[in-house]
């Protein structure tokens, strides 16, 4: 039976952990390597970088960091953050990310989304997408709409319509984040998660709000969620990854445990 | 040598780099050349069934590894290298390699709440011993992305299954040529030490020791 999947989320800018986790250890400051290699050893099943001030110009900077994680860590791990066209894709792909993100640069020009699952396929074209709670109205029926630009835009367009648009486009797996549940560490924004999961076809990653081990039960048992995305849980030694699967395994979800 | 076979499809860099960390020497090579001499042949890539095979016609790869085969070097396929090595594939109906008896199809899944893709860890069931598959535990996990599966005719050809919505068939092999649906070089620890097998496998399989038990 597939297992439920333990995603570690570290912010990088310019190859540098970013400030957010930057504080944990002083002998990792900058270091997101071996921060990933951390990860890796201690059982997560997959991370994922988010380069939060990627730009063309320093788009090689993170190749360059993308080459260097790839050549430590050996199970999947996917980057987003300012990819654009195809060949962002490509090279990030070539530089040994499994998978990429897109977010905002996918709600704006919707075709993205097809362009890159068609060059990279389905299975490596992730679309993250980023929610607020809303006023139900005719135009966003579920109470949930899509923001952009780090939640700072909203679009008017209904979630549940753009996680189905997304899948039919090509995307492989949606990343559902939540900007209310984010950083309150009281658990998932579990409606919405379950919504999404239950609407479509393809895995779904519950993100935004994990602080304790029981929300990432919540999420795959109430939330319906083929994966669960950490952050700061883990970032601040709060839990190793090790013992939030112990938990789930203790709880009955299938996890990987043997690493 | 150990040659890694560059046609084209998806990340070859990643298997290169397990390979690295792993202490075994490889070069990636398009040249079909090279696979005459290579010791040892991994046949990585993920992507399309219908454009690996026109790949793999029109760069002559194809014909350069059914001679391998042939000539007895010790070939591993992963992913799309476990599928178009058989007769043919369901995906765009494609006439593949026939190194194994059999077709490659897609998951036909009862259970409509099982995605696909098949994405992720998932837990693999040996039916028959391999050098490439000792010391595999039912709890080792390996990772998976695909939405085709191998389906050898003959059960002599099938040698692992995994379980996502009913048993699926994730290894396959014949003789000297050995592959397996998931990633080892994305597997951690249990897929490293698969690529540290291969790179000692002298590609000979063992007579039956029978099925083996769960």
């Amino acid at each position: 039976m597939l297992s439920k999947r333990l995603i570690v989320c570290l912010d990088v800018r310019e190859g540098k952990l970013a400030k957010s986790i930057k504080f944990v250890d002083t002998k990792d400051i900058g270091d997101p390597v071996l921060k990933a290699r951390q990860y890796y050893m201690d059982g997560a099943d997959e991370l994922v970088f988010y380069d939060i001030n990627a730009s063309r110009a320093n788009r090689d900077i993170t190749l360059k960091f993308v080459e260097a994680v790839a050549a430590q860590i050996f199970i999947p791990f996917s980057v987003g953050g300012g990819i654009r066209s195809i060949e962002d894709a490509t090279k990030l792909r070539l530089a040994g990310a499994e998978k990429v993100n897109v977010n905002s640069a996918a709600v704006k020009r919707k075709e993205l989304i097809s362009e890159i699952s068609g060059a990279i396929g389905a299975q490596s074209t992730v679309l993250s997408m980023d929610v607020k709670k809303t006023t139900k109205t005719r135009e966003i029926p579920s109470g949930y709409e899509i923001v952009i630009n780090d939640g700072t835009h909203m679009t008017g367009m209904d979630a549940i319509d753009w996680a189905k648009i997304g899948e039919k486009l090509g995307a492989g797996e949606l990343v559902v984040n939540s900007i209310d549940a984010d950083g309150t560490k009281d658990g998932y924004e579990l409606t919405l998660t379950r919504m999404i999961a239950d609407s479509v076809g393809i895995p779904v990653i519950a993100s935004g709000g994990a602080g304790k081990p029981e929300h990432l039960y919540e999420a795959f048992a109430i939330g319906h969620a083929d994966a669960a995305l950490v952050a700061s849980i883990v970032h601040y030694g709060e839990y190793t990854c090790r013992q939030l699967k112990d938990y789930l395994h203790s709880r009955g979800i299938k996890v990987r445990m043997k690493f | 040598m150990l040659a890694i076979i560059d046609y084209g499809a998806g990340n070859i860099g990643s298997v290169q780099r397990a390979c690295v960390e792993t202490g075994i020497q490889s070069v990636i090579t398009p040249d079909p050349a090279d696979l005459k001499k290579a010791q040892r042949i991994i046949f990585p890539g993920v992507g399309a069934a219908p454009t690996a095979m026109e790949n793999l016609k029109r760069t002559g790869l194809g014909e350069a590894i059914k001679q391998a085969f042939a000539a007895g070097t010790p070939i591993l396929g992963i992913c799309l290298g476990a599928q178009v090595v058989l007769d043919r594939s369901e995906e765009g109906d494609t006439p593949c390699l026939g190194l194994i008896a059999g077709t490659t199809v897609r998951f036909k899944l009862q259970d409509k709440s099982l995605k696909i893709p098949h994405i992720g860890w998932n837990s693999v069931k040996v039916l028959q011993q391999h050098p490439l598959l000792a010391d595999i535990d039912k709890e080792d996990e390996f990772y998976f992305v695909h939405s085709y599966y191998p389906q050898p005719a003959k059960p002599e050809n099938m040698f692992a299954v995994s379980d996502y919505g009913g048993e699926f068939c994730c290894a396959v092999g014949n003789k000297n040529y050995f592959a397996v649906q998931f990633h080892p070089e994305k597997s951690g620890r249990f897929g490293l030490e698969m690529l540290q097998r291969f790179a000692r496998w002298d590609g000979s399989v063992p007579a039956k020791s029978g099925a083996k038990g769960k």
